[in-house]
């Protein structure tokens, strides 16, 4: 199916299934642990042997020796093999560090051998008898240095207007300096992957991925060997987040490993392996100039960004909202990489906005405080239609004033303190604080194979749940449009076998794969019509209505499939810009004595296009709000700047957070709906929910205390001197 | 109980580990080293009562009570989230108390009870908590969910118990499942993608249902 233009009114307008709160279809296998995660296949396939990785010790050099007598010579050992005893493998697309073979170390961890044995116990021991040689080189992993190397140079990605003289003649201007740390994606099942490749033929992989089909294509580049020949299952994801969009070494390693000994391995990563063999969100440093005219309205946005990376790949793109969130004749936006050889960074949810809207939602508090402007009402001024830095093109919708409007009256924004430091309540000082939030929204190609087989539809595609709902919302979309109840739908995902979908990231997601769904289904729609002989039938209520002709579903007796893709035409990005909007309004107390920040009450108002269920749409959005007060209050991947590596390499040092950190979270979605993204008119909103929150938190506290904090996470130490008299 | 832990062995084996480390550590950017020998035998059978049913294990001495279940008597749905007590996703009911099943060696445990959230309820006959979990949405990927079930009821009975948290303000009045107290006794079993408004309310309605 193509979609070249705006869908109209179509089923989803007047939906019975699509749009309502059904619980999850994948819950009751959730809540009694029977959903079956990548390392629990005991059941797919027998004689299962155990890996365990080694890592790098250092950061950057080459490896001289390993020596593996001892660990080859420990009881249960299998087999050991290192990365000196194979040629480098190939490297996919988007993976920038190796994941094995070869001499070279490019970061700390970096998977060097990895040993298989006949129990966890017996691989975990002798990985530790494995010592190696290095060769080390110099590493500079100095973010700030780096940073004042490249300010001021290189082409900004976006520049219009005349940016120095808008600032020249500025009624009121802001020049602010930004921080945000490294952070790791932490979700609760690691990495794992078992691995059957005992005769070197076929390949067939259990793991735990969110992209199936980028995961076998990553493989065969990986292995040289051909697509076809690999299968790959992933059908419960414990938590991903970005950090399992890509292969990593765990299936790498339960791949050679099989190949090694014979037998399928299986092989997570160990916690602590995690922060610094996968990859990370980028440390971001930011600098945010803001000019207006004395009416508030902001007439230059400057944001300058740098983040690391190694050699080649990507960073943490902090500009990303920066051309198109809020209207301003003049804006020069530039990203700086310095390369370094830090663990990989990569996509992290919200890649790019997550940490921007952290630093320029700040920034428009502090503005809107020169500007003696309330918060919401500075941004309602600046609020745009168009993209600002193309005015040819419109927002397909933008419904960010009306985000504003709402959160502000539900939580009773107008009642707020706006003095700061000037509330307290015993030891408490409270404050209150908002900010804008603002992702892009992007469609991928999605398939899916619908069959109907006794009256009941079955829904086969590589889309995998990630937690985020998949499962329940291609089942309401495929309900929806066979006409049949949820109850005679059955989903099946994550598998390689299945059609290509758009898989689970970039908040493309829910979106796209709802589309690929409801393509299939009107494949399958298509088919029944003709094997009925009616044209153009109606589906509702589990029959098939042409006239007087009724045929229920279930009365069919042959079974018949049906296979296509949503294919999302050029109109889109050529016509228009897609995105989601939000605003988040917090409440904070602040310990007078401890300088402690305590969340008290958040709200965020969400405008992403039709909600497909309210149930897992806002379990999506609290979720980001939970993130968000990680990010704001206390995550941080601390730096070893003469080893080059993250110390606090695991759930101890590096703090998400946790119950007692979360107060009760309130979620509004605007009744909104964008025929522009998708026929279901849907947009994604699971990473929405994380931009802006930890500005918002930052903003309650400045409002609380009075004292302005531009560097994350706010913890004690960044408050404890400059609070008042106890 | 389980029987104490004699710390002489573990004393001798840990100067063992020590001593090895700090030759290796003088040795420039080379792996340090553990003793390839354990001291005394290296498996060891044992029973533990596990949902009920009476199982013998044949398992290395250095097998966690998580591992046993998860990789010897496949009951899989007891989570390895981060295997050092940090995550919360391994606990199980020991002897009726919840506890973090990778921080316990299986040895340690003749003869108990042990409880996994496969002895709790099945899909067809769910446990309250369990269906307060489902009603509220207290999950999303679903990894940390058997933890924080099995977590969420030792709480209500700790606090039936009157066993005071951090949180307890008077030591000597009855002790009532509020937000404050069941968010703090929760705080051991991390969700990252952060269900914790919907379990709090999933706890709430469970133990409402108790009352």
């Amino acid at each position: 199916m193509d979609f070249n233009q705006p869908a109209d009114q179509n089923l989803f307008d007047r939906a019975t299934v699509v749009g309502k709160p059904h619980a999850r279809i994948d819950g009751l296998l959730k809540v009694t642990g029977t959903a079956p995660y990548a390392y629990e296949r005991h059941d797919v396939i027998a004689g299962q042997l155990y890996g365990y990785p080694v890592g790098s010790a250092i950061a950057k050099g080459r490896i001289v020796a390993i020596d593996t007598e001892a660990a080859r010579g420990a009881p249960g050992v299998r087999s050991v093999v290192t990365t000196l005893d194979i040629e480098p493998l190939g490297i996919w697309d988007y993976n920038v560090a190796r994941l094995f073979g070869g001499d070279v170390v490019e970061h700390y961890q970096q998977a060097i051998a990895v040993v298989v044995a006949e129990t966890f116990e017996q691989a975990r021991a002798a990985a530790a008898l494995i010592e190696t040689t290095y060769e080390r080189d110099d590493i500079d992993v100095d973010l700030e240095a780096g940073w004042q190397r490249l300010q001021g140079t290189g082409e900004p990605s976006t520049q219009v207007g005349d940016v120095d003289a808008a600032f020249e003649s500025a009624a009121v201007t802001l020049d602010e300096m930004y921080h945000t740390p490294s952070q790791s994606h932490a979700m609760m099942e690691p990495h794992a992957s078992i691995v059957d490749w005992a005769d070197g033929g076929q390949m067939t992989v259990w793991t735990s991925n969110q992209m199936i089909e980028w995961n076998r294509q990553s493989l065969a580049t990986t292995f040289g060997i051909e697509p076809d020949r690999i299968r790959v299952e992933s059908p419960y994801i414990g938590g991903g987040f970005g950090g399992k969009l890509w292969l990593r070494a765990d299936a790498v390693l339960a791949a050679i490993g099989s190949r090694a000994v014979g037998a399928p391995v299986k092989l997570a990563l160990p916690r602590p392996f995690m922060i610094n063999n996968t990859t990370h969100r980028s440390a971001t440093i930011q600098r945010i100039r803001l000019a207006a005219g004395a009416d508030g309205k902001l007439t230059a946005i400057d944001h300058e960004a740098a983040s690391h990376t190694l050699p080649g790949g990507r960073g943490e793109n902090a500009t990303a909202q920066t051309p198109y969130f809020y209207a301003a004749p003049n804006r020069r936006v530039i990203h700086h990489l310095v390369e370094m050889h830090l663990p990989e960074a990569s996509d992290m949810r919200a890649p790019g906005e997550a940490s921007g809207l952290m630093a320029l939602e700040i920034a428009m508090d502090e503005m809107a405080e020169k500007l003696e402007m309330d918060p919401v009402e500075f941004r309602v001024l600046n609020d745009t239609q168009v993209n600002p830095s193309d005015p040819s093109i419109p927002f397909s919708e933008r419904h960010f004033v009306e985000c504003l409007r709402e959160g502000a009256e539900r939580f009773g924004w107008a009642d707020r303190n706006p003095t700061p430091g000037g509330r307290r309540e015993g030891m408490w000082l409270i404050g209150h604080g908002m900010a804008g939030a603002y992702r892009g929204h992007l469609n991928l190609k999605s398939g899916a194979r619908a069959t109907l087989s006794n009256g009941r539809v079955v829904i086969e595609t590589d889309m995998t749940d990630i937690g985020t709902g998949s499962y329940t919302i291609l089942a309401q979309t495929a309900a929806e449009t066979m006409g049949l109840p949820l109850g005679r739908v059955e989903v099946r995902l994550g598998n390689s076998a299945w059609p290509v979908s758009s898989g689970s990231g970039g908040q493309f997601g829910a979106a796209s794969s709802t589309a690929g769904v409801y393509a299939a289904c009107v494949a399958l729609r298509q088919q029944i019509a003709e094997r009925l002989g009616v044209e153009d039938p109606e589906f509702r209520d589990g029959n098939v209505i042409a006239g007087d002709d009724v045929t229920p579903l279930a009365a069919i007796s042959e079974e018949l499939s049906a296979e296509d893709s949503i294919n999302f035409g050029g109109f889109q990005t050529e016509e228009y810009l897609m995105a989601t909007f939000g605003a988040h309004f917090v409440e904070v107390g602040v310990h007078v004595a401890t300088g402690e920040t305590r969340v008290r009450r958040m709200l965020a108002v969400c405008d992403s296009g039709r909600i497909l269920n309210p149930i897992t749409a806002r379990s999506q959005v609290i979720g980001g709000m939970v993130m968000g007060t990680g990010a704001a209050l206390s995550e941080e991947l601390a730096v070893d700047l003469e080893h080059g590596f993250f110390v606090n390499h695991d759930l101890a040092g590096y703090e998400v957070a946790v119950h007692a950190d979360i107060p009760r979270q309130e979620v509004v979605f605007l009744d909104t709906v964008d025929g522009v993204a998708t026929p279901l008119k849907a947009k994604g909103v699971g990473e929405l929910g994380l931009c802006g929150v930890a500005a918002a938190i930052a903003n309650a506290a400045y409002n609380a205390t009075g004292i302005r904090v531009r560097d994350y996470p706010i913890t004690l130490d960044r408050m404890i001197d400059r609070l008042p008299p106890v | 109980m389980s029987p104490p832990i004699r710390f002489e062995m573990r004393r001798r084996t840990f100067l063992v580990g020590t001593a090895s480390a700090v030759v290796a550590a003088n040795i420039p950017w080379r792996a340090s080293a553990q003793p390839t020998s354990l001291a005394g035998p290296d498996r060891s059978t044992f029973t533990l009562v596990v949902n009920g049913e009476t199982r013998e294990l044949a398992v290395d001495n250095r097998t966690t009570l998580l591992d046993a279940l998860r990789e010897h008597l496949e009951l899989t749905g007891t989570k390895k989230g981060c295997d050092h007590g940090q995550c919360g996703a391994c606990t199980v009911h020991v002897n009726g108390e919840r506890i973090n099943s990778c921080l316990s060696l299986a040895v340690m445990h003749q003869g108990d009870e042990v409880t996994t959230i496969e002895g709790l309820g099945t899909p067809q006959q769910l446990d309250p908590m369990q269906q307060a979990f489902f009603d509220h949405d207290g999950f999303q990927c679903g990894y940390c969910t058997p933890g924080q079930i099995c977590s969420a009821k030792a709480v209500l009975q700790e606090i039936r118990d009157n066993v005071p948290s951090h949180v307890t303000k008077d030591l000597t009045a009855r002790i009532e499942a509020t937000d404050e107290e069941i968010r703090e006794r929760m705080s051991g079993n991390i969700c990252r993608c952060g269900a914790y408004a919907n379990i709090l309310e999933a706890i709430h309605q469970a133990a409402g249902e108790q009352a």
